[in-house]
Parts: structure tokens; sequence; C-alpha cells
């Protein structure tokens, strides 16, 4: 093993170690999922079931298949917010300035650049572990309620756990290079908890928003992320229900319910979905070197 | 003495305000160099440019024959001892050592050993399980010195290290210092506001909005900016006719007279002249506390 790969994988683990030994930074970024078992077992539940047989018209529908769609939307809306609060949350880059440990490792003879990467990496493995955590009980509820789900789905779903989380974990880091005030921190913090899971469609379908915020939405990278989990989390639901309900009835729930996506009038595929956030991912990850490379520059 | 550090007009500004301005010195091997200052006299600032924190405006700086365009050969060979704690407090103290240690060229079998050495020296074997955050003040500056030394790095920066220690930890930090000076040729450049620490080292610079004001031996200093004062304790009441009509200076206190002279041998003059009024006396040099205060016109902290 090279030094540099050394010092990275140690770099790693003591920033992996800090995010999950720090109770309170954990249970805050678990706090969106929590929010939204609480709205789904308040409300939310009982309120997708209604729509769904209010669009059935009093056409029959099986209670497993309709436990199976109120739950994996669940769950899509879970893991949805949860890619975006989690990466924010558990930022160790933003604890160590804030601290001034960046200092200490500033004078260490490791590239500064190595640093940031382990920052970004150790942010991203967090996330994911808490976000698979996440999926692993949603799989479990799904399979007591009705598992419609293909394995395709389901590996679908881990790859845009790892995208949507990389995706967000950059974003993190480029806000946090700015700031090392933990007051900023924690407003934002507050402010994607709170905001993200509306914005995304993870509490209502982007769908029955206003045609403002629809437009909006549709700029936004991670509205296809949302979409993505919808899909993988409800397709087999709704092949199911075609089995025993008229495909173009189902097919207007899948769209109520953001299954399936349209940019204006343009349905889009999963795969454009997965390379505009790929895309996006791309886009971060040049800016945040370059912002790396000027903020040293700037000493 | 072979020279580990060399600063030739070494210029830095924020804005407006020039932080250091115009310094030079050198530093040699195995040597304990105190770097003298009230806070905001820029002694940080150089500090961080040493260590590549800050960027200089101008200057050169050479360090172990490296200059700071090839600082990741100088920063394998520095510890640093900063101000406020930087460790994590969510670690135990045997993650935090561990995690910074690595990142030198250590194996985990050398870290060990060191670490070994480091608690045993500094006292806290029994501290390596707890968290950070489970540790009274002086425990955490402990661990803080073990990070500064746990890759033994061949120059050691201690930045006003001994902050709020007790004076049994502080007796034990000096002492390992001392040992790794002696035994490991360890330079160490000390930042500090308190004189006592000054006065141990090999070589002091005095450094104020800037500009080095003084340099030397702390032997030198005391010499050059310093009073000698004689203190008599037993004393003829003709002593005191003397010092007024000579006019000089004295104070008489509870059960002394102290008398201030420019140096020893003033003083030692004075006191063959006058031996007969004399019984009891004592010199005392003058402190580098005289010495801050003569070329800065501040006071510094006490211990």
């Amino acid at each position: 093993m090279t030094r540099q790969l050394k010092q990275f994988k140690y770099l790693t683990i003591r920033n992996f170690k800090l995010y999950f030994k720090d109770k309170m930074t954990f249970l805050i970024s678990l706090i969106t999922p929590l929010i939204l078992l609480v709205l789904f077992i308040a409300f939310l539940k009982k309120s997708y079931e209604e729509s769904v047989l209010a669009m059935l018209n009093g056409l029959e529908i099986s209670t497993n298949l309709l436990n199976s769609f109120s739950g994996a939307w669940l769950f899509s809306s879970v893991l949805s917010t949860s890619c975006v609060t989690v990466a924010f949350c558990s930022g160790t880059m933003i604890i160590d300035k804030i601290n001034k440990s960046d200092i200490d490792f500033l004078v260490s003879p490791v590239k500064k650049s190595l640093i940031k990467f382990s920052y970004v990496f150790s942010n991203l493995l967090s996330t994911m572990i808490v976000c698979l955590i996440l999926l692993v009980i949603g799989l479990i509820y799904l399979a007591i309620v009705g598992f419609y789900m293909s394995f395709t789905d389901v590996i679908l779903t881990i790859i845009n756990i790892f995208i949507s989380s990389l995706f967000a974990t950059l974003l993190a880091n480029i806000i946090w290079s700015f700031t090392s005030s933990q007051g900023i921190m924690s407003g934002i913090c507050t402010l994607v908890s709170a905001l993200y899971g509306f914005i995304c469609g993870a509490y209502m379908p982007i769908n029955t928003m206003g045609k403002t915020m629809q437009v909006f939405t549709s700029f936004l990278p991670m509205t296809y992320s949302t979409t993505i989990f919808r899909q993988t989390f409800l397709n087999g639901t709704i092949e199911k229900m075609k089995e025993s309900i008229p495909e173009i009835i189902v097919n207007n729930i899948a769209k109520s319910f953001d299954v399936e996506y349209y940019f204006f009038d343009y349905k889009v595929d999963i795969s454009i979905m997965f390379i505009i956030i790929i895309s996006f991912c791309l886009i971060l990850l040049i800016l945040l070197i370059l912002i790396s490379k000027l903020r040293l520059k700037k000493k | 003495m072979e020279k580990i550090i060399q600063i030739q007009h070494l210029c830095k500004s924020f804005s407006n305000i020039k932080a250091v301005n115009d310094i030079s010195f050198e530093v040699r091997k195995g040597e304990l160099f105190a770097f003298l200052g009230v806070n905001g006299a820029g002694k940080s600032t150089t500090i961080n440019i040493l260590v590549g924190i800050l960027e200089k405006d101008s200057g050169e700086i050479e360090i172990d024959g490296y200059n700071l365009n090839q600082i990741d050969k100088i920063l394998p060979n520095i510890g640093i001892v900063f101000q406020s704690s930087i460790l994590d407090s969510k670690l135990t103290v045997y993650d935090n050592l561990k995690y910074r240690a690595l990142l030198y060229d250590l194996t985990k079998e050398e870290f060990e050993v060191n670490l070994k050495y480091l608690a045993d020296k500094l006292e806290f074997s029994n501290l390596l399980k707890r968290s950070i955050n489970q540790l009274s003040g002086g425990q955490k500056r402990k661990i803080d010195i073990a990070r500064g030394l746990i890759h033994s790095p061949k120059i050691l920066i201690l930045d006003e290290p001994t902050t709020g220690l007790d004076p049994q930890t502080r007796k034990l930090v000096w002492s390992l210092v001392e040992e790794k000076i002696q035994k490991e040729k360890l330079t160490v450049i000390l930042t500090t506001h308190y004189m006592e620490e000054a006065n141990i080292a090999n070589y002091v610079v005095i450094i104020d909005k800037g500009h080095i004001v003084a340099k030397g031996t702390p032997i030198e200093l005391k010499n050059h900016y310093a009073y000698d004062y004689l203190k008599i304790y037993d004393y003829k009441k003709e002593l005191i006719e003397i010092l007024n009509r000579e006019k000089m200076t004295y104070e008489i206190k509870s059960n002394y007279i102290e008398i201030r002279f420019k140096d020893t041998y003033l003083a030692k003059q004075f006191i063959v002249k006058n031996e007969r009024y004399i019984s009891d006396l004592e010199i005392i040099k003058g402190s580098m506390d005289d010495v801050f205060l003569n070329v800065t016109g501040k006071q510094l902290e006490k211990l």
C-alpha cells in the first residue's frame, strides 16, 4: 500500500469514527427519516391510500397491493431525502473547521487534496451506510406488507443511493468550503432537513404542486433522484396493479405519484435521469477541485 | 551548532497591517529557542508561515536544508503544539494519537513504541481508552504535547504550551522536552509570554509589532537590558544618607533596602566602598520581565 493510500485510509477511518461516535450529529442526520416515519404513521399512509382508492373509482385492489404502494412510496421518500440530509449533517470537514482541528492536518505531511478527498469519501461512506440501513428497513417492511420489487429494482436503488449521496456530499462539501461557522452549519442543516423533503416531492408528489413549483423542481437534479427511487420502489407494484386494474388508470396513478416523470411534455427515461445526476456530480466534482485550489492559493 | 532554521527579511501583511515586518533570525539544532512577545506581536504569524499555513509576502526561509517550496519535505520533521487543543473530543486518546501518528511514515509498531514512551513520561497511560471530552484541561494539554511528539520530529514548535497547566504537569512537560533536547538533539521553538519559560531558553528573540526588538541568550539580554538589584537586609543608617547624597535609585521595603544598578560591576563597587555600613546582602540579576519591559515598554504575564 503506498504512503498516500495509507494516509487516505487513516484519515477516512478517523472521519468515519468521528461521525458515528457523535451521537448528536448522528441523530440530527436521522431527523428527516424520523419525521417522515411519524408523518407516515399519522397522516400520509391514509392519505396516499385514499388518493389511490379515489383514482380507482370503486375498482377492487388488494390490501396487500395498497399497503405495498403506500409503503414503497414512503421508503422512496425516506431514501430520497436521507441521501441529502445525511450527507449535509455528517460532514466532518465543517466540524473540523469549527473545532480548528483542520489546522492539525494542514501541518501534517499529507497532500491537501487528499485531506479534502478523505472528507468527501468518509462523508459519502457515512451517508451510504445510513441510507443502506434505511433501505434494509424498507425492504423488510415491504416484505411484510407486500413485496413486488425485482432484483434489478433493488440494484438500481443501491446505485441511485450511491449517486444521490455522492451528489449531496459534493454539494455539502462545496458549501462547507466557504464557512467555518457553527451557526451557519446548523442553519443550513436545519434548512435542508426542513425544506428538502418538500422540494424533492418527498412529503407530497411533485405532480400535486403548483405549476411554477413543478417547473422549478424540474430543473433540480435531485428531483430525478427522487423519481428514480419512486420508479425502482414502485415499478413492481404498478406492474402488479396492471394485472387487475385497467392500464390507463394505473398509468394515471403512476403519473400522479411521480412514478412517471415529465420534463414539460417529455417523458424522462430512467437512464436519462441517471445521466443527469451523474453529469451534475461531475460538475460539482470539478467545482470542488477548483474551489479547493483557489482557496489554498488565497492564504 | 548547526543551523536548522534560517529566516531572512520575512514580511507578512494582512490588508494594511504589517503582522511580520522584516524579521531575520536563526535557530540552531538542539536548541531551545524562545520567541517572546505579547499577543498580536507576530509570533503565531511567523510560526504559521514556517509550517505552510500562511504564505509569506517576502523573505527567505530555510528549514533543515529545504525552502518553503519544499514544504512536503519539511512537515514530516515538524511537530506542533497549538495554543488551543486540536484533538477530536469524541475520540479516545489512543485513537487521536494513532490516526495522527500514522499520517507520518510510522509503522504501527513504531507508533506503539513512541506512544508507550510518551505515555510513561507524561503519565497518561491510564487515560488511553478515555475520550478527550472526559479529560481535564491539564490532561488534554498533555495529550496535545504527546501529539506533537508522537512521530519523533526534529523540530518541535510549542505555541504557548503550558498555558493553564498545573506546576506538576508543567514540570513533567519540561522534563520530557529537556530529555528530548539532550538525547535526540530536538530543536524546540517556544512561543510564550511567560518569562520563566523564556529564562530557560538557549536563545531568545523578542518581537513587538512585527519587528524584532531584541535577541540574544537570556544572560546577554539581561546584561544588556535589565538592571541588577542589591538587597541589603542589615545596614547602618548612614547608608541612607549616602544613597541620598549620591542620588541613587533605591526603595525602602519592609525589611530591606533595594538599590538599582545598571550592572553587577557597579553593585560590586558600591558594596566594596560601603562595606562598613552593610552586614547582610544579596545581588539579584535583572529578570527577563525587566528585559521585556525595557525593550518593548510592555509588561508580560507572570506564571
